[in-house]
């Protein structure tokens, strides 16, 4: 197990390993956001309260659950990029941020939406609206930080350091409905009395658990394809994305001309990209 | 311990030594404050609900503009790769710097504070919290932003990088600040977001240094 997880540190072998898991995992999100919005919006009947204006909630709730979720990985990945200063934790922490900051301002427009029509406005200087907006500068910060670096490696450890010290907002938008007097309204399905007698009817919480468990892994899918870009433009200079680069062009060749490029072909060509490797190098020093 | 004291004192008397320069967070401060009233219509009791928001920004304005400058001038004459190869730790030489830093700019802001409350319209109760908030929450400004500013010493590209870290990390200190003011304004018991600022304060001391030699070394090693 541990070897494994040692192997997958390594680009290459992370890059199969994403090229593999990737589609898999959007294609589910996918389907599970689909399935859980479409029953959200059509088959779940109205709230007794709120009518159908409740029904954001099936875009609102993964996209906050998310902007927290997000951030909480990027400090991880930080602490291992430090720590251990990993290069794929330092490439996760700097993919990460661009598709939090998304889902963060996702979360803030939907629940503005949703303001305006239930509690009269679009914005209230409340605890968890604020601490969630300082969430989203947190995030601009480290996009913004990133590339106020030249060097691809400090710019990332840099990130690292603020996700690290930012992490402390988490628990504050986590809590601030209960800890101030909010108008946000409190968790209805995230604690433990409210898993073991679920508040809500189970004709509105099913497809609210699959948009959020597809909105999960659409942010895993997304995670892994934009952690590959970011290793294939680090790496650009290894013989491993030479000699996938060089299998790329001769496999649209083979589409071209069917039937020139075999599997001889390709692995004739790796070589010679080896070597075209070596002769930059050679001209580099 | 005893390089930790010299680079305090070598500060305060860098500091001591160009006047103008430790004075102008200070004036900025009072001008800061000054334009409010100018802005709102001078005899508005609006002006009085404003004035803890008016002194705490003021306060986190002038802190970050003195931090913006902090280890520029030591990069320059190299003197900040001194201090990371030293045998000392890292976090307890950029304690003693901020710690400099934080008498030199944000405690004159603390002492003039019941100046400018007073001249705001804020009654004594007031007055008092609003003292002894700024006394808790400068120094967390200060440390946030030190930490801030060693991430970005190193960026070539770093322009408005450093307010834009900075300011979202500073907003609890300005919230429970102004929150303690407002609540003894109000009549209310001003402790609880007091005790904030002091955990706050509790953990900038402890834990930013270290982020901020951590930053530091990254950015310059």
């Amino acid at each position: 197990m541990w070897t494994w997880f040692h192997r997958l540190a390594s680009p290459p072998t992370f890059y199969r390993f994403a090229e593999r898991l990737a589609p898999w995992l959007l294609i589910a999100g996918l389907a599970l956001i689909g399935v859980g919005v479409w029953q959200g919006l059509f088959v779940a009947p109205a709230d007794y309260q709120q009518g159908d204006a409740f029904r954001i909630i099936y875009v609102h709730v993964p996209a906050a659950a998310l902007s927290l979720s997000i951030y909480t990985a990027m400090a991880v990945a930080g602490a291992i990029a430090l720590i251990w200063r990993m290069k794929l934790a330092e490439v996760a922490v700097v993919s990460a941020a661009p598709i939090g900051a998304s889902f963060t301002a996702l979360a803030l427009v939907t629940g503005m939406l949703w303001g305006k029509p239930t509690w009269g406005a679009y914005w209230v200087w409340d605890a968890r609206l604020t601490s969630e907006l300082v969430l989203l500068f947190l995030y601009l910060g480290v996009i913004g930080l990133n590339q106020a670096y030249s060097d691809p490696r400090t710019a990332a450890r840099a990130c690292a350091w603020l996700a690290l010290v930012g992490v402390v907002n988490v628990p504050i938008v986590h809590y601030s409905v209960q800890w101030w007097n909010s108008l946000h309204q409190g968790s209805t399905i995230l604690s433990a009395e409210a898993i073991a007698n679920p508040k809500m009817a189970p004709s509105m919480l099913k497809p609210l658990l699959m948009s959020m468990a597809g909105s999960y892994l659409f942010f895993g899918a997304v995670w892994l394809r934009r952690m590959q870009n970011g290793v294939l433009v680090r790496e650009r200079r290894a013989k491993w994305v030479r000699a996938f680069a060089g299998q790329a062009l001769l496999a649209e060749g083979s589409n071209a001309r069917p039937g020139m490029a075999g599997p001889g072909l390709v692995e004739a060509a790796t070589p010679r990209q080896g070597r075209q490797d070596d002769a930059d190098r050679g001209r580099g020093a | 311990m005893s390089a930790a004291g010299a680079i305090f004192r070598r500060e305060l008397q860098i500091a001591l030594r160009r006047r103008a320069e430790w004075a102008q967070p200070l004036v900025f401060y009072g001008i800061v404050a000054l334009l409010f009233p100018l802005g709102i219509a001078p005899e508005s009791p609006a002006l009085k609900t404003f004035a803890p928001a008016i002194i705490w920004v003021g306060a986190l304005l002038a802190a970050l503009l003195g931090v913006e400058r902090l280890f520029r001038a030591d990069l320059d004459d190299g003197s900040l790769e001194q201090m990371l190869i030293a045998e000392v730790p890292l976090a307890l030489l950029i304690a003693a710097k901020l710690a400099a830093q934080w008498l030199l700019t944000a405690a004159p802001l603390v002492i003039a504070s019941p100046l400018l409350g007073y001249g705001l319209g804020l009654e004594t109760g007031p007055v008092i919290v609003l003292f002894w908030s700024l006394l808790l929450g400068t120094p967390t400004l200060i440390f946030t932003g030190g930490f801030a500013a060693a991430l970005t010493v190193g960026a070539p590209r770093a322009g408005l990088m450093l307010p834009i870290l900075v300011l979202p990390l500073m907003t609890p200190a300005v919230i429970f600040g102004g929150g303690a003011v407002r609540a003894a304004a109000a009549g209310l018991s001003p402790e609880a977001p007091l005790y904030f600022l002091g955990a706050l304060l509790a953990l900038s001391l402890t834990l930013l240094p270290m982020a901020a030699a951590g930053a530091l070394r990254n950015a310059l090693g």
